[in-house]
């Protein structure tokens, strides 16, 4: 079924030809454009055969069918019901909106636009996965934003845009969260298995979320009451936009989808309710409201949400009748309500004005167009022999046949019969207010009749309505047979299309309908004057005061949650954190494992609290910030103690040197900050911040606890195992550093590289001053270099390389490597510009530390790429062991290039980072004093 | 000794969290280098303590986890890179913001006259 995927294609591709074809006279371009969907339209109508005898075509290409993704398509009875609608309709007003549309209008792009609605259209009716569905059914909404906004200088067309995008794209997102838990909850997202699993939606605990959510997406779609209001106030779109979006196509998705998920979803008392109230009230607002507009597409806008009703209201009875009477009004209602407002916009055209107090008597002018308008709304109110009435009549039966509000059922056909009265008035009004009632008043024009193919598509429609009027089997049988077999996902019930079922109840009720309706039309004027004492308000206006209110809210939300301190973002995520452990923590039944514990000793106890002594008295005087840094660094070195007690060797050595190092930078960039930190919190947030604290510190101390407490079932006795057989080296640590996760450490000497090109482009163009006295205001020492430190300190540095050479080559095997020795040597170094001063060092060590990173991460990269030169992965190592005289025995390993590399990144980076900051203590120094 | 290295690491995490909590950057580098001790001697303790049983085949009977070892190994040095970085912009946003508070801007206090900074010489 290939020609399948190419039902909705074809309009896609036809987007462009409107645009390539502009440039062409006017009716070149609408035949041009008209093409390619009525070649869709045959194809559609080449399946019907097969389609009425009950055949479903799908055709899939899966796209990521793992997590249920792929691009799908399904013809059934009522997909193609809708598409015939979407694209014969849509071809009619094609040919009209040649006519109607000035030269003014860019005609290509009216024409584009409505191409691509067309092809999001069928891409909804035509989906068989549910999030392709809603794909095209936001596209629907925004193809409709761009139609209904065409004329974008009038500032009601931008505002009835908005308002049409922000309803139905706000419910299209509900539809998507409902589809999402719908998928879900079936366990596929194919059409096909969530409409053949309905009873497993309807038992599962999501179901009335499920139901909520996706009528949610097809109410504010389908204008139904309380989300009626944007229908009207997207009027303000050219009426060939009002004829096929909103009578015709866009406004019936969401009936559509409540149809599509029928077998799924209906049939529970949940739905009933939700469907049949809503669309019985959005019935009698619609038709009430209708009654009194002046606006010639005000009233049929508003007829149209109340017929939409009146199809809900239908869709939610739950009897099988009842939906193929839905379905059965769907295609009438589309019929003449889209007759109807072409011939509106043909008077409209014609005469200038909409203003039906204003048009008065037009059949003197125009009396073809007149008889057509009259036909369609006999149609509309349900005069017998037109189309309207065979469904309104099938409705007054449905309404008759139920009793799901028990004894108050009766209710539901005497309002049915009430919204039927005002259907008669209203359509009376519009008859009778514009062709008869006296002359027109302060017309712009003088009205005459629209040029000949204008009227085509009225013509062929209006025909249709008496077609199926009169002949309803042989007109639409078939395909509402067909249609009404897929929306039940099953055999329809058995009905009858004939005009004459004898003298019933139902044809009682179209009676009073008729008779009320004209009583009410000739007595009208006591119902406006009532209706006159409302106060008038404008949806508009309600609605953009709404939205000013919701944006004014979020920014206050905004500026109260985002007030540009970080102080307080860190506050938020710690708390936050908070929450999320705590939370977890609260399950965890027991603190203390199973693992027996280690026994305390005395030299442990010591440290512990020399920890905790220094670190309390860090945060005690953290203002006076030196000898905050003493107190830290003791920290730090009871840190790498602790390393050294719990077998860590390779860790105390690198916690140390990083601690030297750590210690040098910190108390250079002291020299440029305040020495004291001026005391600002308040107590309250000192007592917030401690509680803060304390929590969190409880926290991290509990899980660690529960943690060490615990067996371990690791990973790593594959990485001991291994150790000296695969990697070569008996210092597991360095092995996994530079060998099993080699990989893992070149990323991180690559962020050591980042990060001391990064601090060197920071430091480049800081503009620091020179404080020239401590904090004390006490003057720094003349003496810069003190010679009994040069001595020292020269002296020493070939040892420390010496030590640091050793370190590095010893790793693979013991404590050790690349890291700690290029820590050991950085200190070196530093140690020399100490004692020195940068412009003596300058002068003889003469390394561009930026190309030492360069090179380390290089030399680390390709010892890595130089496995693969001997068809190993990336990284993978080498060793042997080799024998030298005097040396003896010995080992040589790839890791040890990889190491090398890291040596010399680490080196880089340290002596990048330091050097630079030191450097700044010698450039030219601003003399200006700094107060502290 | 398991709950008293716990202890241990709870107090420097409660300390580096309330210093990181501090408005001054100075403060806010000092309680993350406490933070990074903190989170350092946690995630080494998720390999459990073990006495003289270093990760070095043939030099004792039982070794310790080594894994966490060399993850720790990486993130002290990286540790002391963001460490680095940290004090440099902070020197930096003194010398262009003329403060030294995280939010770049002082906070407002009663009776409070505004501080003078020679930031931009």
């Amino acid at each position: 079924m290939n020609s399948l995927i190419w039902l909705p294609f074809l309009p896609l591709l036809g987007t462009l030809v409107p645009l390539l074809s502009a440039h062409l006279s006017r009716t070149a371009c609408a035949f041009l454009t008209a093409a390619l969907p009525a070649l869709t339209l045959l194809l559609v109508l080449s399946h019907a055969g097969d389609i009425f005898q009950g055949e479903r075509f799908h055709a899939v290409i899966p796209w990521i069918p793992a997590i249920g993704l792929d691009l799908a398509f399904r013809l059934d009875g009522l997909a193609m019901l809708f598409a015939i609608l979407i694209l014969g309709i849509g071809l009619l007003v094609i040919l009209y909106a040649r006519y109607y549309l000035s030269a003014k209008d860019s005609i290509g792009k009216f024409y584009a636009y409505l191409i691509l609605f067309m092809f999001a259209m069928l891409g909804v009716v035509l989906s068989d996965n549910l999030i392709q569905l809603w794909f095209f059914w936001e596209l629907t909404s925004i193809s409709s934003f761009l139609l209904i906004s065409f004329w974008g200088h009038k500032t009601e067309a931008r505002k009835g845009a908005r308002m049409a995008l922000t309803v139905t794209g706000a419910g299209g997102l509900a539809l998507l969260a409902g589809l999402l838990i719908l998928g879900n909850t079936v366990g596929s997202f194919s059409l096909q298995d969530v409409l053949d699993n309905g009873d497993l939606i309807k038992a599962s605990a999501n179901y009335p979320i499920i139901v909520v959510l996706v009528l949610l997406g097809a109410f504010t779609k389908s204008a139904q009451f309380p989300f009626h209001f944007w229908l009207p106030n997207a009027m303000a779109a050219p009426t060939p936009v009002s004829a096929y979006l909103h009578s015709a196509t866009m406004v019936k998705a969401g009936i559509f989808l409540m149809a599509r998920f029928y077998p799924a979803l209906a049939d529970t008392n949940l739905w009933f309710l939700i469907v049949s109230l809503t669309g019985l009230i959005t019935f009698l607002v619609g038709a009430y409201i209708a009654l009194f507009q002046h606006d010639l597409k005000g009233l049929l806008a508003n007829s149209t949400i109340s017929h939409l009703g009146l199809i809900t209201l239908l869709l939610g009875m739950g009897t099988d009748l009842a939906a193929v009477a839905a379905i059965f009004h769907i295609i009438n209602h589309a019929i003449f309500k889209a007759s109807l407002f072409m011939a509106a916009g043909i008077i409209d055209h014609e005469s200038g004005s909409r203003d039906m107090r204003n048009l008065n008597g037009l059949w003197k002018y125009m009396p073809y167009t007149a008889t057509l308008a009259m036909v369609a709304s006999a149609s509309m109110a349900g005069v017998p022999l037109m189309n309207g009435f065979l469904s309104k009549e099938m409705f007054f039966t449905e309404t008759l046949h139920q009793a799901s509000l028990g004894s108050l059922s009766w209710f539901i056909p005497v309002l049915a019969t009430l919204g039927g009265v005002f259907a008669v008035a209203y359509s009376m009004r519009f008859i009778h207010d514009v062709f008869f009632n006296g002359e027109p008043i302060n017309l712009p024009k003088t009205p005459h009749e629209p040029p000949r193919y204008m009227r085509v598509p009225v013509e062929i429609l209006v025909a249709i309505c008496l077609f199926v009027g009169i002949f309803p089997s042989l007109a639409v049988g078939d395909l509402l047979f067909a249609a009404a077999n897929a929306t039940l996902n099953g055999p329809a019930p058995d009905y009858s299309l004939a005009i004459w079922h004898g003298f019933n109840l139902p044809l009682v009720m179209s009676i009073i309908a008729l008779i009320g309706g004209l009583l009410m039309y000739k007595n009208r004027a006591h119902l406006f004057k009532f209706q006159a004492q409302f106060p008038a308000s404008d949806p508009k206006l309600v609605f953009e005061s709404a939205i000013q209110w919701l944006t004014r809210q979020s920014q206050a939300l905004i500026a109260w949650a985002e007030n540009g301190s970080l102080q307080r973002y860190v506050f938020f995520v710690l708390a936050f954190a908070v929450v999320m452990t705590a939370s977890s923590l609260l399950k965890l039944n027991t603190t203390a494992g199973q693992r027996p514990e280690i026994p305390l000793d005395a030299l442990s106890i010591t440290c512990a609290v020399l920890l905790c002594i220094s670190a309390l008295a860090t945060v005690i005087w953290h203002r006076k910030r030196v000898v905050a840094l003493i107190t830290l660094s003791v920290v730090g070195l009871i840190v790498s103690l602790a390393f050294a007690k719990f077998s860590a060797p390779d860790l105390a050595l690198t916690q140390l040197s990083v601690e030297v190092v750590t210690v040098i930078l910190l108390i250079l960039a002291l020299f440029f900050l305040p020495q004291k930190t001026p005391k600002e919190s308040s107590p309250r947030r000192i007592v917030r911040d401690l509680s803060l604290a304390s929590l969190f510190g409880g926290i991290v101390g509990t899980i660690s606890y529960a943690l060490m407490t615990r067996p371990l079932d690791s990973i790593s006795t594959f990485f001991t195992e291994n150790s000296k057989t695969g990697g070569g080296g008996t210092n597991v640590v360095n092995v996994i550093l530079v060998d099993f996760r080699g990989f893992d450490t070149l990323g991180e000497i690559t962020v050591l590289g980042i990060a001391a090109l990064g601090i060197y482009k920071l430091i480049a163009r800081m503009r620091l001053f020179m404080p020239s006295a401590d904090g004390n205001g006490l003057a720094w020492s003349e003496d810069r270099h003190p010679m009994l430190l040069k001595v020292i300190s020269q002296s020493l540095l070939p040892l420390a390389l010496l030590v640091s050479a050793y370190i590095f080559l010893r790793g693979h095997n013991m404590p050790g490597g690349g890291f700690i020795a290029g820590l050991v040597t950085s200190v070196a170094i530093i140690q020399q510009y100490i004692a020195h001063g940068v412009e003596w060092i300058k002068t003889r060590i003469k390394f561009d530390y930026q190309i030492m990173i360069g090179s380390g991460i290089g030399i680390a990269t390709l010892s890595g790429l130089g496995s693969w030169v001997f068809g190993h992965t990336f990284l993978s190592s080498w060793f042997d062991y080799f024998y030298l005289p005097v040396i003896g025995k010995f080992e040589l390993a790839s890791a040890m290039i990889f190491d090398l590399g890291v040596f010399l990144t680490v080196v880089g980076a340290t002596m990048l980072i330091l050097a630079n900051l030191g450097q700044l203590t010698t450039s030219e120094r601003p003399t200006q004093q700094e107060h502290e | 000794m398991e709950g008293m290295y716990a202890l241990c690491v709870g107090l420097l995490t409660a300390c580096g969290i309330f210093l990181a909590l501090r408005g001054r950057s100075f403060s806010v580098v000092i309680g993350l280098t406490l933070l990074s001790y903190a989170v350092n001697l946690f995630l080494f303790a998720s390999g459990r303590l073990r006495l003289n049983s270093a990760a070095v085949l043939g030099e004792s009977q039982q070794y310790s986890d080594p894994l966490p070892q060399a993850l720790v190994l990486t993130a002290i040095v990286i540790g002391f890179a963001m460490t680095a970085f940290v004090v440099i912009l902070a020197m930096r946003a003194r010398a262009d913001l003329g403060n030294d508070h995280v939010d770049g801007t002082l906070p407002k206090q009663p009776g409070d006259t505004e501080q003078k900074n020679g930031g931009n010489a």
